[in-house]
């Protein structure tokens, strides 16, 4: 059940409680007052006619006496009815007195009732007419009031409460849906400034509105948003700083190296005039110099990625073609399967990049034969490159494609900069594609290289 | 062997690429800035320009328009590693190709070999074809437009030669850099894709529909049909 339910449902309760005591009360009250005030008239009248009549006359009472009586009693709006020892007269049925009222009145009390009579509430009031100086004459006196317009005003009065608490109930849900508007907005705000913080957006905050328990809620949620915020910042500086200084040192490195890298062809030359040691210290130098050249190359390859610059150079090319290539270029002994007309729309240098590396990473930790094979899959293009070693470790397999992740710490860095395969998977996903390392059931690596064709521009 | 106007403001770049190239037999002559470059051009005539694209004052870009403005000397550019903004920006400004630094001097001098090399396209019919408003004299290395010669720079130059060898076939940027910038192996396609704008903006009547050098989708660049 939601809070705004919740709260409608106990305000209306609320409110029905309360109308219904209140108003049902005061109608009570009311309804009684007035009843009781038109039944004590009524009886004060008929009573007071009758006393009019006394002294009565001298017995015997014949049908034309009791036939006066009853004229004389019933007022202009009513009926009366006199009757002694059997002998009825007057204008009013007697059978709209009920034989409780009769027993009420002929021990002598005067008696009263509301009846249902002809369509209408009428009332009958009946008494004993009495001798002068006490004891009872044996006359009973019945009158038939109409009682219609008392009974109007109570209907009315019931009407009115009902109305009033109503409008109570309606103004109490329009006062409970204002309450829990006021109170629901602060919690919705909340809800979607944690939303939009969830969703990273750390600068979400919360309007704080009054001084009370919500607000006290709000300023919590800010104060930790920002300190989150402050948090994340800074750790994003730092790894901002950090890829910066990287690319920075590559830069830098870059200009003494390619100084030296471009001298490396002269040294070559030379080194086979130069005598023993110098010879081979020479050779060494221009080893490592293109050894190093390589690393800060795949390094600014990598700040690159890093850094959003790295762009496509889209050509139309055979895949087989490009793949081919790659192999006879670097002289890698796979078995290869490239089937003929897989055109699509890629950076063939980057492709070659990642075959060269994927290849190459398989002739180096895994074991020949090595296969490559190539095939269409929908709108994707897909390599796989398998080995024969022993597979990688499970381990590893999650962090392959890591930057200078070394599957055994003791291996030597001779086996290439360590940045191979993350620049693979860069370039793959440069592409929108995806590149993905597993172990095959038989044994062996196996990297799954999947590029979207992208024939359609 | 061809002579080299190497500008590079990096003393030991400069210093080391001089002596490779001299090594290899070019006369090489090494300036500082874009300036001195330009200068220069106009006393040693050079055969092709090496043009780092990081100068300080007049800058690679600027250096590359102004000279692609007054001839056809074929430029090489040297741009940061993959600097993939410079290489494009470059091409645009008229080079011919580019080298990433740092380069061994084997991969500069292979570049330099390929922008001078003659058209090896050329057939043995003598006499100048003739395609709509288009001549070419493939004897001369003589290009008209309106019978007036149109002056290209010696890729742009080679790239018409090749396409019209063959009109109306298709070549894939691979074939065509493999052809014209001699690169054996796999080359970057925007060397093509830059010097097509460049050849279209001086041969054809409207470069954004073009009649002679025409884009088929999916595979390549073709000559013709007209």
């Amino acid at each position: 059940m939601t809070l705004r339910l919740r709260l409608l449902l106990a305000f209306a309760f609320l409110s029905i409680v309360t109308a219904a005591a209140v108003s049902g009360a005061g109608y009570v009250r009311a309804r009684d007052a007035i009843v009781q005030r038109a039944q004590d008239n009524a009886v004060i009248e008929t009573t007071s006619r009758v006393e009019q009549l006394y002294p009565l006359p001298a017995r015997p009472l014949d049908h034309a006496a009791l036939e006066r009586i009853a004229g004389k009693v019933s007022g202009r709006e009513g009926s009366a009815v006199a009757e002694y020892q059997g002998v009825s007269a007057g204008s009013m049925p007697s059978s709209v007195i009920t034989t409780e009222l009769r027993g009420l009145v002929s021990s002598g009390r005067v008696g009263w009732q509301r009846v249902e009579y002809n369509g209408g509430v009428w009332l009958v009031v009946g008494t004993q007419m009495r001798i002068t100086g006490g004891g009872t004459s044996g006359i009973e006196v019945y009158v038939l009031r109409p009682f219609t317009s008392e009974i109007e005003v109570v209907h009315e009065l019931a009407l009115n409460a009902w109305l009033i608490g109503g409008a109570g109930l309606v103004l109490a849900l329009i006062m409970a849906f204002v309450a829990a508007r006021g109170v629901l907005r602060p919690v919705r705000d909340l809800r979607m400034a944690a939303f939009r913080l969830g969703q990273g957006d750390l600068a979400a905050r919360v309007p704080v509105r009054g001084r009370d328990e919500l607000a006290a809620v709000a300023t919590t949620f800010n104060t930790t948003a920002s300190s989150l915020e402050h948090h994340v910042g800074e750790l994003q500086r730092m790894e901002a700083d950090a890829r910066r200084f990287v690319a920075d040192v590559s830069h830098e490195l870059r200009t003494p190296l390619a100084a030296m890298t471009a001298v490396t062809d002269v040294l070559d030359a030379e080194t086979a005039s130069l005598p023993g040691v110098a010879g081979q210290a020479a050779r060494l130098v221009n080893r490592e110099t293109l050894n190093l050249t390589r690393l800060v190359n795949d390094l600014i390859e990598v700040t690159r990625f890093d850094s959003g610059t790295a762009a496509l150079a889209l050509d139309d090319v055979d895949v087989a073609e490009v793949v081919a290539r790659t192999l006879k270029m670097r002289g890698f002994e796979v078995t290869a399967s490239l089937p003929d007309g897989v055109r699509a729309r890629l950076d063939p240098r980057r492709l070659d990049v990642i075959v060269a590396n994927l290849v190459g990473n398989a002739l180096r930790h895994g074991a020949p034969p090595v296969t490559v094979t190539l095939y269409v899959e929908g709108s994707s293009l897909v390599i796989m490159v398998a080995d024969s070693g022993p597979g990688l470790p499970d381990k590893v397999l999650p962090h392959v494609f890591a930057r200078f992740y070394k599957a055994d710490s003791a291996r030597g860095r001779s086996e290439g900069s360590g940045l191979g395969l993350a620049i693979a998977w860069e370039n793959a996903r440069l592409h929108g594609g995806t590149l993905t390392a597993a172990n095959r059931p038989g044994g062996g690596a196996l990297f799954t290289l999947k590029l979207p064709l992208g024939g359609e521009r | 062997m061809p002579r080299v106007l190497l500008i590079e403001d990096d003393e030991a770049v400069r210093e080391g690429l001089s002596l490779a190239l001299t090594y290899q037999g070019h006369t090489v002559d090494a300036v500082r800035t874009g300036e001195e470059g330009l200068e220069l051009l106009m006393s040693v005539a050079p055969d092709v320009v090496v043009l780092d694209l990081m100068l300080p004052g007049v800058d690679g870009f600027e250096v590359c328009r102004r000279i692609r403005a007054s001839g056809d000397l074929p430029i090489i550019m040297l741009t940061a590693r993959n600097d993939d903004i410079d290489v494009v920006a470059g091409l645009e400004a008229g080079a011919d190709d580019y080298v990433a630094k740092p380069a061994q001097a084997r991969v500069l001098e292979a570049r330099i070999r390929a922008v001078l090399r003659r058209s090896s396209a050329a057939a043995p019919e003598v006499v100048a074809e003739r395609y709509g408003d288009l001549t070419i004299d493939r004897e001369g290395l003589v290009v008209t437009r309106l019978g007036r010669p149109v002056s290209l720079a010696p890729t742009e130059l080679r790239l018409l030669l090749e396409l019209s060898s063959s009109p109306g076939r298709v070549m894939s940027r691979q074939q065509l850099l493999e052809s014209v910038w001699d690169q054996g192996y796999l080359g970057d396609s925007r060397l093509v894709d830059a010097c097509v704008q460049r050849l279209r903006s001086k041969i054809e009547d409207d470069p954004a529909a073009p009649l002679y050098i025409q884009t088929v989708r999916g595979f390549g660049y073709r000559f013709g049909p007209l």
